[in-house]
Protein backbone atom coordinates (compact mmCIF):
# COMPACT_ATOMS: atom_id res chain seq x y z
CA UNK A 1 0.00 0.00 0.00
CA UNK A 2 1.00 3.61 -0.44
CA UNK A 3 0.86 6.00 2.47
CA UNK A 4 1.54 9.71 2.72
CA UNK A 5 3.27 10.90 5.86
CA UNK A 6 2.50 14.58 6.38
CA UNK A 7 5.05 16.30 8.59
CA UNK A 8 3.78 19.04 10.88
CA UNK A 9 5.60 21.18 13.39
CA UNK A 10 5.49 24.67 14.82
CA UNK A 11 7.62 26.76 12.56
CA UNK A 12 8.53 28.81 15.60
CA UNK A 13 10.39 25.77 16.98
CA UNK A 14 12.56 25.80 13.85
CA UNK A 15 13.02 29.57 13.97
CA UNK A 16 14.27 29.25 17.53
CA UNK A 17 16.96 26.75 16.51
CA UNK A 18 20.62 27.65 16.21
CA UNK A 19 22.13 27.33 12.77
CA UNK A 20 23.97 24.23 13.88
CA UNK A 21 20.78 22.58 15.14
CA UNK A 22 19.00 23.41 11.89
CA UNK A 23 21.92 22.04 9.89
CA UNK A 24 21.95 18.83 11.94
CA UNK A 25 18.21 18.35 11.54
CA UNK A 26 18.47 18.72 7.76
CA UNK A 27 21.34 16.24 7.59
CA UNK A 28 19.31 13.83 9.68
CA UNK A 29 16.38 14.19 7.26
CA UNK A 30 18.67 13.49 4.30
CA UNK A 31 19.88 10.30 5.99
CA UNK A 32 16.30 9.32 6.78
CA UNK A 33 15.33 9.66 3.11
CA UNK A 34 18.41 7.68 2.02
CA UNK A 35 17.52 4.96 4.48
CA UNK A 36 13.96 4.71 3.28
CA UNK A 37 15.07 4.77 -0.36
CA UNK A 38 17.62 1.98 0.24
CA UNK A 39 14.81 -0.19 1.62
CA UNK A 40 12.60 0.65 -1.35
CA UNK A 41 10.12 2.42 0.90
CA UNK A 42 10.57 5.99 -0.30
CA UNK A 43 8.52 6.80 -3.41
CA UNK A 44 8.59 10.59 -3.24
CA UNK A 45 8.76 13.43 -0.79
CA UNK A 46 9.80 17.01 -0.24
CA UNK A 47 10.37 19.47 2.52
CA UNK A 48 8.34 22.66 2.11
CA UNK A 49 9.13 26.34 2.48
CA UNK A 50 7.47 27.99 5.51
CA UNK A 51 3.73 28.76 5.37
CA UNK A 52 4.31 32.47 4.83
CA UNK A 53 5.37 31.46 1.30
CA UNK A 54 2.02 29.75 0.75
CA UNK A 55 -0.73 30.97 -1.54
CA UNK A 56 -4.19 29.45 -1.27
CA UNK A 57 -6.56 29.46 -4.20
CA UNK A 58 -10.18 28.60 -4.77
CA UNK A 59 -12.24 28.51 -7.94
CA UNK A 60 -15.71 29.97 -7.52
CA UNK A 61 -18.06 30.56 -10.45
CA UNK A 62 -15.14 29.98 -12.76
CA UNK A 63 -13.10 32.67 -11.09
CA UNK A 64 -9.78 31.94 -9.45
CA UNK A 65 -9.63 33.52 -6.01
CA UNK A 66 -6.29 33.76 -4.31
CA UNK A 67 -5.27 34.58 -0.80
CA UNK A 68 -1.98 34.95 0.97
CA UNK A 69 -1.01 32.23 3.44
CA UNK A 70 -2.07 28.64 4.25
CA UNK A 71 -5.68 27.44 3.94
CA UNK A 72 -6.05 27.42 7.71
CA UNK A 73 -4.19 28.82 10.65
CA UNK A 74 -3.13 25.83 12.74
CA UNK A 75 -0.95 25.34 15.78
CA UNK A 76 1.45 23.20 13.79
CA UNK A 77 2.18 23.86 10.15
CA UNK A 78 2.67 21.48 7.26
CA UNK A 79 6.42 21.29 6.72
CA UNK A 80 6.87 18.41 4.28
CA UNK A 81 5.58 15.12 3.03
CA UNK A 82 6.74 11.60 2.28
CA UNK A 83 5.08 9.13 -0.07
CA UNK A 84 5.89 5.73 1.39
CA UNK A 85 5.45 2.16 0.25
CA UNK A 86 4.45 -0.10 3.13
CA UNK A 87 2.95 -3.54 3.61
CA UNK A 88 0.29 -2.23 5.98
CA UNK A 89 -0.42 0.53 8.48
CA UNK A 90 1.89 -1.02 11.08
CA UNK A 91 4.84 -0.77 8.73
CA UNK A 92 3.85 2.71 7.58
CA UNK A 93 3.69 3.89 11.21
CA UNK A 94 6.98 2.23 11.98
CA UNK A 95 8.66 3.94 9.01
CA UNK A 96 7.07 7.29 9.87
CA UNK A 97 8.33 7.04 13.44
CA UNK A 98 11.87 7.45 12.04
CA UNK A 99 11.11 10.77 10.34
CA UNK A 100 13.21 13.19 12.44
CA UNK A 101 10.59 15.95 12.94
CA UNK A 102 8.34 13.34 14.62
CA UNK A 103 10.27 14.37 17.76
CA UNK A 104 9.38 18.04 17.25
CA UNK A 105 5.83 17.95 15.96
CA UNK A 106 3.43 15.41 14.51
CA UNK A 107 3.35 13.05 11.55
CA UNK A 108 -0.05 12.35 10.06
CA UNK A 109 -0.07 9.04 8.22
CA UNK A 110 -2.79 8.48 5.63
CA UNK A 111 -3.33 5.78 3.04
CA UNK A 112 -3.59 7.07 -0.52
CA UNK A 113 -6.89 6.64 -2.31
CA UNK A 114 -6.79 5.18 -5.78
CA UNK A 115 -9.13 6.94 -8.16
CA UNK A 116 -11.62 4.66 -9.88
CA UNK A 117 -10.75 3.47 -13.40
CA UNK A 118 -11.29 5.97 -16.17
CA UNK A 119 -14.70 5.65 -17.84
CA UNK B 1 -30.04 -31.51 14.81
CA UNK B 2 -32.81 -29.16 15.94
CA UNK B 3 -32.90 -25.38 16.00
CA UNK B 4 -31.86 -25.19 19.63
CA UNK B 5 -28.64 -27.06 18.89
CA UNK B 6 -27.81 -24.67 16.08
CA UNK B 7 -28.34 -21.77 18.46
CA UNK B 8 -25.91 -23.37 20.88
CA UNK B 9 -23.40 -23.84 18.09
CA UNK B 10 -23.85 -20.21 17.09
CA UNK B 11 -23.29 -19.01 20.63
CA UNK B 12 -20.25 -21.20 21.13
CA UNK B 13 -18.59 -20.97 17.75
CA UNK B 14 -19.76 -17.96 15.77
CA UNK B 15 -16.91 -15.74 16.99
CA UNK B 16 -14.27 -18.35 16.24
CA UNK B 17 -15.76 -18.84 12.78
CA UNK B 18 -15.77 -15.08 12.24
CA UNK B 19 -12.18 -14.62 13.44
CA UNK B 20 -10.98 -17.31 11.05
CA UNK B 21 -13.12 -16.07 8.16
CA UNK B 22 -11.59 -12.60 8.52
CA UNK B 23 -8.16 -14.20 8.11
CA UNK B 24 -9.29 -16.30 5.15
CA UNK B 25 -11.30 -13.59 3.39
CA UNK B 26 -9.30 -10.56 4.47
CA UNK B 27 -12.21 -8.27 5.30
CA UNK B 28 -14.50 -7.74 8.28
CA UNK B 29 -17.80 -7.05 6.55
CA UNK B 30 -17.34 -9.79 4.00
CA UNK B 31 -16.49 -12.26 6.77
CA UNK B 32 -19.59 -11.25 8.75
CA UNK B 33 -21.80 -11.78 5.71
CA UNK B 34 -20.14 -15.12 5.06
CA UNK B 35 -20.69 -16.09 8.70
CA UNK B 36 -24.42 -15.40 8.45
CA UNK B 37 -24.56 -17.26 5.12
CA UNK B 38 -22.83 -20.27 6.66
CA UNK B 39 -25.28 -20.44 9.55
CA UNK B 40 -28.21 -19.99 7.16
CA UNK B 41 -26.88 -22.92 5.13
CA UNK B 42 -26.50 -24.96 8.31
CA UNK B 43 -30.08 -24.21 9.33
CA UNK B 44 -31.18 -25.52 5.95
CA UNK B 45 -28.97 -28.60 5.67
CA UNK B 46 -28.32 -29.91 9.14
CA UNK B 47 -31.92 -30.84 10.08
CA UNK B 48 -32.30 -33.11 7.03
CA UNK B 49 -28.73 -34.26 6.47
CA UNK B 50 -27.62 -34.37 10.08
CA UNK B 51 -25.02 -32.19 11.77
CA UNK B 52 -21.42 -32.65 10.62
CA UNK B 53 -18.89 -34.28 12.93
CA UNK B 54 -16.94 -31.04 13.16
CA UNK B 55 -19.49 -28.19 12.97
CA UNK B 56 -16.78 -25.55 13.40
CA UNK B 57 -14.75 -26.74 10.39
CA UNK B 58 -17.95 -27.16 8.37
CA UNK B 59 -19.04 -23.60 9.10
CA UNK B 60 -15.61 -22.15 8.31
CA UNK B 61 -15.38 -23.99 4.98
CA UNK B 62 -18.94 -23.09 4.08
CA UNK B 63 -18.40 -19.45 5.06
CA UNK B 64 -15.16 -19.30 3.11
CA UNK B 65 -16.84 -20.64 -0.04
CA UNK B 66 -19.75 -18.24 0.34
CA UNK B 67 -17.28 -15.37 0.84
CA UNK B 68 -15.36 -16.26 -2.31
CA UNK B 69 -18.65 -16.51 -4.23
CA UNK B 70 -19.56 -13.10 -2.89
CA UNK B 71 -16.29 -11.59 -4.08
CA UNK B 72 -16.90 -13.10 -7.52
CA UNK B 73 -20.44 -11.75 -7.64
CA UNK B 74 -19.39 -8.22 -6.95
CA UNK B 75 -19.74 -6.22 -10.08
CA UNK B 76 -16.49 -4.38 -9.70
CA UNK B 77 -14.43 -7.53 -9.72
CA UNK B 78 -11.25 -5.79 -10.76
CA UNK B 79 -11.21 -3.84 -7.47
CA UNK B 80 -11.19 -7.10 -5.58
CA UNK B 81 -8.62 -9.04 -7.56
CA UNK B 82 -6.27 -8.95 -4.55
CA UNK B 83 -8.88 -10.30 -2.15
CA UNK B 84 -9.84 -13.04 -4.53
CA UNK B 85 -6.23 -14.02 -5.06
CA UNK B 86 -5.71 -14.16 -1.32
CA UNK B 87 -8.91 -16.12 -0.68
CA UNK B 88 -8.15 -18.54 -3.52
CA UNK B 89 -4.59 -18.97 -2.32
CA UNK B 90 -5.62 -20.33 1.06
CA UNK B 91 -8.79 -22.11 -0.02
CA UNK B 92 -7.15 -25.43 -0.76
CA UNK B 93 -5.39 -25.69 2.55
CA UNK B 94 -7.31 -23.78 5.21
CA UNK B 95 -5.52 -24.26 8.49
CA UNK B 96 -8.23 -25.28 10.92
CA UNK B 97 -6.08 -26.66 13.72
CA UNK B 98 -7.29 -25.63 17.17
CA UNK B 99 -4.14 -23.57 17.77
CA UNK B 100 -4.64 -21.64 14.53
CA UNK B 101 -8.22 -20.91 15.41
CA UNK B 102 -7.13 -19.59 18.80
CA UNK B 103 -4.51 -17.44 17.10
CA UNK B 104 -7.24 -16.09 14.86
CA UNK B 105 -9.11 -14.94 17.94
CA UNK B 106 -5.96 -13.23 19.17
CA UNK B 107 -5.44 -11.65 15.75
CA UNK B 108 -8.97 -10.38 15.88
CA UNK B 109 -8.49 -8.97 19.38
CA UNK B 110 -5.22 -7.21 18.54
CA UNK B 111 -6.72 -5.80 15.35
CA UNK B 112 -9.77 -4.53 17.18
CA UNK B 113 -7.47 -3.08 19.86
CA UNK B 114 -5.11 -1.37 17.43
CA UNK B 115 -3.83 1.97 18.78
CA UNK B 116 -4.62 3.65 15.45
CA UNK B 117 -8.26 3.32 16.57
CA UNK B 118 -9.65 5.52 19.34
CA UNK B 119 -9.69 3.63 22.64
CA UNK B 120 -13.48 3.81 22.79
CA UNK B 121 -13.68 2.32 19.32
CA UNK B 122 -11.28 -0.45 20.29
CA UNK B 123 -13.51 -1.42 23.19
CA UNK B 124 -16.70 -1.18 21.17
CA UNK B 125 -15.35 -3.10 18.24
CA UNK B 126 -13.91 -5.91 20.33
CA UNK B 127 -17.09 -6.37 22.33
CA UNK B 128 -19.06 -6.39 19.09
CA UNK B 129 -16.77 -8.52 16.92
CA UNK B 130 -14.93 -10.73 19.37
CA UNK B 131 -17.71 -11.26 21.92
CA UNK B 132 -20.60 -11.03 19.50
CA UNK B 133 -22.56 -8.69 21.78
CA UNK B 134 -25.33 -6.69 20.17
CA UNK B 135 -24.74 -3.00 19.57
CA UNK B 136 -27.22 -2.24 22.38
CA UNK B 137 -25.34 -4.41 24.88
CA UNK B 138 -22.04 -2.81 23.93
CA UNK B 139 -23.59 0.64 24.28
CA UNK B 140 -24.76 -0.12 27.82
CA UNK B 141 -21.46 -1.68 28.83
CA UNK B 142 -19.66 1.48 27.70
CA UNK B 143 -22.30 3.92 29.01
CA UNK B 144 -23.06 5.24 25.52
CA UNK B 145 -26.03 5.72 23.21
CA UNK B 146 -26.64 2.83 20.79
CA UNK B 147 -26.70 5.14 17.74
CA UNK B 148 -23.38 6.75 18.68
CA UNK B 149 -21.93 3.34 19.32
CA UNK B 150 -23.12 1.89 16.01
CA UNK B 151 -21.50 4.78 14.11
CA UNK B 152 -18.30 4.23 16.04
CA UNK B 153 -18.19 0.57 15.02
CA UNK B 154 -18.87 1.35 11.36
CA UNK B 155 -16.13 4.01 11.34
CA UNK B 156 -13.66 1.71 13.07
CA UNK B 157 -14.23 -1.09 10.57
CA UNK B 158 -13.87 1.34 7.70
CA UNK B 159 -10.57 2.56 9.10
CA UNK B 160 -9.27 -1.00 9.50
CA UNK B 161 -10.06 -1.63 5.85
CA UNK B 162 -8.98 1.68 4.33
CA UNK B 163 -5.92 2.43 6.42
CA UNK B 164 -4.63 -1.13 6.09
CA UNK B 165 -4.56 -2.14 9.75
CA UNK B 166 -3.12 -5.67 9.49
CA UNK B 167 -4.80 -8.78 10.82
CA UNK B 168 -1.96 -9.98 12.98
CA UNK B 169 -0.59 -10.40 16.47
CA UNK B 170 2.06 -7.70 17.05
CA UNK B 171 5.70 -8.80 17.16
CA UNK B 172 7.62 -8.96 20.45
CA UNK B 173 8.88 -5.41 20.10
CA UNK B 174 5.39 -3.91 20.04
CA UNK B 175 3.58 -6.47 22.13
CA UNK B 176 3.90 -4.78 25.52
CA UNK B 177 2.51 -1.44 24.38
CA UNK B 178 -0.38 -3.11 22.59
CA UNK B 179 -1.31 -5.28 25.55
CA UNK B 180 -2.93 -2.69 27.82
CA UNK B 181 -5.93 -2.07 25.58
CA UNK B 182 -6.34 -5.79 25.04
CA UNK B 183 -6.46 -6.48 28.79
CA UNK B 184 -9.00 -3.72 29.26
CA UNK B 185 -11.18 -5.29 26.60
CA UNK B 186 -10.92 -8.81 28.02
CA UNK B 187 -11.96 -7.48 31.42
CA UNK B 188 -14.95 -5.69 29.93
CA UNK B 189 -15.86 -8.91 28.22
CA UNK B 190 -15.79 -10.71 31.54
CA UNK B 191 -17.91 -8.05 33.21
CA UNK B 192 -20.45 -8.13 30.44
CA UNK B 193 -20.87 -11.83 31.11
CA UNK B 194 -20.69 -11.53 34.89
CA UNK B 195 -23.24 -8.74 35.26
CA UNK B 196 -25.26 -8.68 32.08
CA UNK B 197 -26.79 -5.30 31.52
CA UNK B 198 -30.11 -6.38 30.08
CA UNK B 199 -32.56 -9.24 30.05
CA UNK B 200 -33.21 -11.73 32.78
CA UNK B 201 -30.07 -13.82 32.84
CA UNK B 202 -27.77 -12.35 35.46
CA UNK B 203 -24.71 -14.41 34.68
CA UNK B 204 -23.84 -15.49 31.18
CA UNK B 205 -21.50 -18.41 31.72
CA UNK B 206 -20.31 -18.62 28.11
CA UNK B 207 -19.17 -14.97 28.08
CA UNK B 208 -17.32 -15.21 31.38
CA UNK B 209 -15.87 -18.53 30.28
CA UNK B 210 -14.82 -16.96 26.99
CA UNK B 211 -13.15 -14.06 28.80
CA UNK B 212 -11.36 -16.46 31.13
CA UNK B 213 -10.32 -18.60 28.17
CA UNK B 214 -8.93 -15.56 26.39
CA UNK B 215 -7.18 -14.37 29.55
CA UNK B 216 -5.63 -17.85 29.88
CA UNK B 217 -4.60 -17.82 26.25
CA UNK B 218 -3.02 -14.40 26.74
CA UNK B 219 -1.24 -15.66 29.86
CA UNK B 220 0.23 -18.52 27.83
CA UNK B 221 1.28 -16.38 24.89
CA UNK B 222 2.24 -13.21 26.76
CA UNK B 223 3.61 -14.03 30.21
CA UNK B 224 3.31 -10.48 31.52
CA UNK B 225 2.59 -9.68 35.17
CA UNK B 226 -0.66 -7.89 34.55
CA UNK B 227 -1.91 -10.62 32.20
CA UNK B 228 -1.57 -12.96 35.19
CA UNK B 229 -3.20 -10.25 37.31
CA UNK B 230 -6.17 -10.07 34.96
CA UNK B 231 -6.52 -13.83 34.93
CA UNK B 232 -6.37 -13.89 38.74
CA UNK B 233 -9.00 -11.17 38.90
CA UNK B 234 -11.51 -12.85 36.60
CA UNK B 235 -10.98 -16.18 38.35
CA UNK B 236 -11.52 -14.68 41.80
CA UNK B 237 -14.67 -12.87 40.67
CA UNK B 238 -15.97 -15.86 38.79
CA UNK B 239 -15.50 -17.96 41.95
CA UNK B 240 -18.23 -15.89 43.63
CA UNK B 241 -20.84 -16.26 40.92
CA UNK B 242 -22.88 -19.01 42.60
CA UNK B 243 -23.43 -16.72 45.59
CA UNK B 244 -24.36 -13.66 43.53
CA UNK B 245 -27.87 -14.89 42.75
CA UNK B 246 -30.28 -16.52 45.21
CA UNK B 247 -32.64 -19.45 44.56
CA UNK B 248 -35.25 -17.03 43.14
CA UNK B 249 -32.75 -15.59 40.71
CA UNK B 250 -32.42 -12.39 42.73
CA UNK B 251 -29.23 -10.39 43.11
CA UNK B 252 -27.27 -10.88 46.35
CA UNK B 253 -24.70 -8.24 47.31
CA UNK B 254 -21.25 -9.14 48.56
CA UNK B 255 -22.40 -8.27 52.07
CA UNK B 256 -25.23 -10.82 52.06
CA UNK B 257 -23.58 -13.57 50.04
CA UNK B 258 -23.38 -17.09 51.45
CA UNK B 259 -19.62 -17.50 51.37
CA UNK B 260 -19.83 -21.28 51.55
CA UNK B 261 -21.11 -21.08 47.96
CA UNK B 262 -17.88 -19.52 46.78
CA UNK B 263 -15.88 -21.87 44.61
CA UNK B 264 -12.78 -22.65 46.72
CA UNK B 265 -11.04 -24.40 43.89
CA UNK B 266 -11.38 -21.39 41.63
CA UNK B 267 -10.31 -19.04 44.43
CA UNK B 268 -7.20 -21.21 44.73
CA UNK B 269 -6.57 -20.87 41.00
CA UNK B 270 -7.07 -17.12 41.18
CA UNK B 271 -4.71 -16.73 44.14
CA UNK B 272 -2.07 -18.85 42.41
CA UNK B 273 -2.19 -16.52 39.39
CA UNK B 274 -2.09 -13.55 41.76
CA UNK B 275 1.12 -14.88 43.33
CA UNK B 276 2.66 -15.17 39.87
CA UNK B 277 1.48 -11.64 39.04
CA UNK B 278 2.91 -10.20 42.26
CA UNK B 279 6.23 -11.86 41.41
CA UNK B 280 6.61 -9.26 38.67
CA UNK B 281 6.78 -5.67 39.87
CA UNK B 282 5.48 -3.05 39.76
CA UNK B 283 2.01 -4.45 40.29
CA UNK B 284 -0.32 -3.50 37.43
CA UNK B 285 -3.89 -2.28 37.71
CA UNK B 286 -5.41 -5.73 37.26
CA UNK B 287 -3.01 -7.27 39.76
CA UNK B 288 -4.12 -4.69 42.34
CA UNK B 289 -7.78 -5.39 41.65
CA UNK B 290 -7.06 -9.11 41.95
CA UNK B 291 -5.40 -8.44 45.31
CA UNK B 292 -8.59 -6.67 46.42
CA UNK B 293 -10.69 -9.61 45.23
CA UNK B 294 -8.34 -11.96 47.12
CA UNK B 295 -8.78 -9.91 50.31
CA UNK B 296 -12.55 -10.46 49.98
CA UNK B 297 -12.01 -14.15 49.23
CA UNK B 298 -9.94 -14.53 52.40
CA UNK B 299 -12.45 -12.79 54.67
CA UNK B 300 -14.75 -15.05 56.73
CA UNK B 301 -17.49 -12.39 56.58
CA UNK B 302 -18.22 -8.92 55.23
CA UNK B 303 -17.58 -7.32 58.64
CA UNK B 304 -14.36 -9.25 59.21
CA UNK B 305 -12.92 -8.11 55.89
CA UNK B 306 -9.59 -6.30 56.06
CA UNK B 307 -11.08 -3.01 54.80
CA UNK B 308 -7.97 -1.05 55.74
CA UNK B 309 -5.94 -3.26 53.44
CA UNK B 310 -8.54 -2.82 50.71
CA UNK B 311 -8.49 0.99 51.02
CA UNK B 312 -4.69 0.86 50.69
CA UNK B 313 -4.99 -1.23 47.52
CA UNK B 314 -7.58 1.18 46.10
CA UNK B 315 -5.21 4.07 46.84
CA UNK B 316 -2.50 2.37 44.75
CA UNK B 317 -5.04 1.58 42.06
CA UNK B 318 -6.32 5.13 41.92
CA UNK B 319 -2.73 6.40 41.55
CA UNK B 320 -2.33 4.16 38.50
CA UNK B 321 -5.70 4.80 36.89
CA UNK B 322 -7.66 7.69 38.39
CA UNK B 323 -11.11 6.82 37.05
CA UNK B 324 -14.42 7.78 38.70
CA UNK B 325 -15.46 4.12 38.97
CA UNK B 326 -12.34 3.27 40.99
CA UNK B 327 -12.96 6.35 43.13
CA UNK B 328 -16.51 5.07 43.68
CA UNK B 329 -15.30 1.67 44.89
CA UNK B 330 -12.64 3.29 47.04
CA UNK B 331 -15.27 5.49 48.68
CA UNK B 332 -17.34 2.43 49.57
CA UNK B 333 -14.28 0.82 51.20
CA UNK B 334 -13.45 4.04 53.06
CA UNK B 335 -17.01 4.06 54.40
CA UNK B 336 -16.39 0.61 55.89
CA UNK B 337 -13.33 1.90 57.75
CA UNK B 338 -14.35 5.44 58.67
CA UNK B 339 -18.15 5.23 58.64
CA UNK B 340 -20.85 5.99 56.05
CA UNK B 341 -20.56 9.78 56.32
CA UNK B 342 -16.95 9.67 55.09
CA UNK B 343 -18.08 7.64 52.09
CA UNK B 344 -20.95 10.03 51.37
CA UNK B 345 -18.55 12.99 51.34
CA UNK B 346 -16.29 11.23 48.82
CA UNK B 347 -19.20 10.22 46.57
CA UNK B 348 -20.73 13.70 46.61
CA UNK B 349 -17.36 14.97 45.43
CA UNK B 350 -17.57 12.59 42.47
CA UNK B 351 -21.06 13.52 41.35
CA UNK B 352 -19.85 16.14 38.86
CA UNK B 353 -18.31 13.44 36.62
CA UNK B 354 -20.54 13.07 33.58
CA UNK B 355 -19.73 9.41 33.09
CA UNK B 356 -20.88 8.64 36.61
CA UNK B 357 -24.06 10.73 36.69
CA UNK B 358 -25.92 8.11 34.65
CA UNK B 359 -24.23 5.12 36.26
CA UNK B 360 -26.87 3.35 38.35
CA UNK B 361 -24.34 1.75 40.70
CA UNK B 362 -23.06 5.17 41.73
CA UNK B 363 -26.53 6.21 42.88
CA UNK B 364 -27.14 2.80 44.46
CA UNK B 365 -23.89 3.09 46.46
CA UNK B 366 -24.71 6.65 47.47
CA UNK B 367 -28.23 5.58 48.54
CA UNK B 368 -26.78 2.77 50.61
CA UNK B 369 -24.43 5.11 52.44
CA UNK B 370 -27.18 7.69 53.05
CA UNK B 371 -29.31 4.91 54.52
CA UNK B 372 -26.52 3.76 56.80
CA UNK B 373 -25.86 7.33 57.86
CA UNK B 374 -29.56 7.66 58.76
CA UNK B 375 -30.50 10.11 55.96
CA UNK B 376 -33.71 8.35 54.88
CA UNK B 377 -35.01 11.02 52.52
CA UNK B 378 -31.72 11.42 50.61
CA UNK B 379 -31.43 7.64 50.47
CA UNK B 380 -34.89 7.42 48.88
CA UNK B 381 -34.04 10.00 46.19
CA UNK B 382 -30.79 8.22 45.34
CA UNK B 383 -32.42 4.75 45.24
CA UNK B 384 -35.11 6.14 42.93
CA UNK B 385 -32.45 7.67 40.67
CA UNK B 386 -30.57 4.34 40.60
CA UNK B 387 -33.83 2.54 39.83
CA UNK B 388 -34.58 4.83 36.89
CA UNK B 389 -31.11 4.17 35.43
CA UNK B 390 -30.85 0.41 36.05
CA UNK B 391 -31.70 -1.72 33.03
CA UNK B 392 -31.36 -5.20 34.47
CA UNK B 393 -34.51 -6.79 35.92
CA UNK B 394 -32.72 -8.24 38.97
CA UNK B 395 -31.07 -4.95 39.79
CA UNK B 396 -34.40 -3.15 39.47
CA UNK B 397 -36.10 -5.62 41.83
CA UNK B 398 -33.20 -5.37 44.26
CA UNK B 399 -33.47 -1.58 44.31
CA UNK B 400 -37.27 -1.75 44.68
CA UNK B 401 -36.80 -4.06 47.65
CA UNK B 402 -34.40 -1.57 49.22
CA UNK B 403 -36.91 1.25 48.67
CA UNK B 404 -39.68 -0.83 50.22
CA UNK B 405 -37.51 -1.64 53.24
CA UNK B 406 -36.72 2.04 53.57
CA UNK B 407 -40.43 2.94 53.53
CA UNK B 408 -41.43 0.25 55.99
CA UNK B 409 -38.58 1.30 58.24
CA UNK B 410 -37.41 -2.26 58.82
CA UNK B 411 -33.97 -1.83 57.39
CA UNK B 412 -31.22 -1.40 59.91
Amino acid sequence: MKYVALVYYREQTINDMTEQQWHDLNQECIRCVENLADKGKFLAGQALQPVDSATTLRVRDGEVLMSDGPFAETKEQLAGFYLLEARDLNEALQLASHIPPARLGSIEVRPVRDLPPKD
Amino acid sequence: MDTLDLETVYRQHSRQVLATLIRLLGEFDLAEEALQDAFAAAAQQWPSQGAPDNPLAWLIRCGQNRGIDQIRRRQTVRFHADELARAAEVSDTPDLAESSLQDDQLRLIFTCCHPALAVESQLALTLREVCGLTTEQVARALLQKPTTLAQKIVRAKRKIREAGIPYEVPDDKHLAERLGAVLHVVYLMFNEGYARTDGEGLIDASLTAEAIRLAELLATLLPDGDVFGLLALVRLQDARKAARVDEHGELVTLEDQDRTLWNCEEIGLGKAWLMRALGKSPAGAYTLQAAIAAAHADAPSFEETDWQDIVGLYDLLYQRSPTPVIALNRAVAVAMVEGPQAGVALLEGLSSHKAIQNYHLFHAALADLYRRAGHQEQARVAYERALSLASQAQEKRFLQKRLFQLDSGNYQ
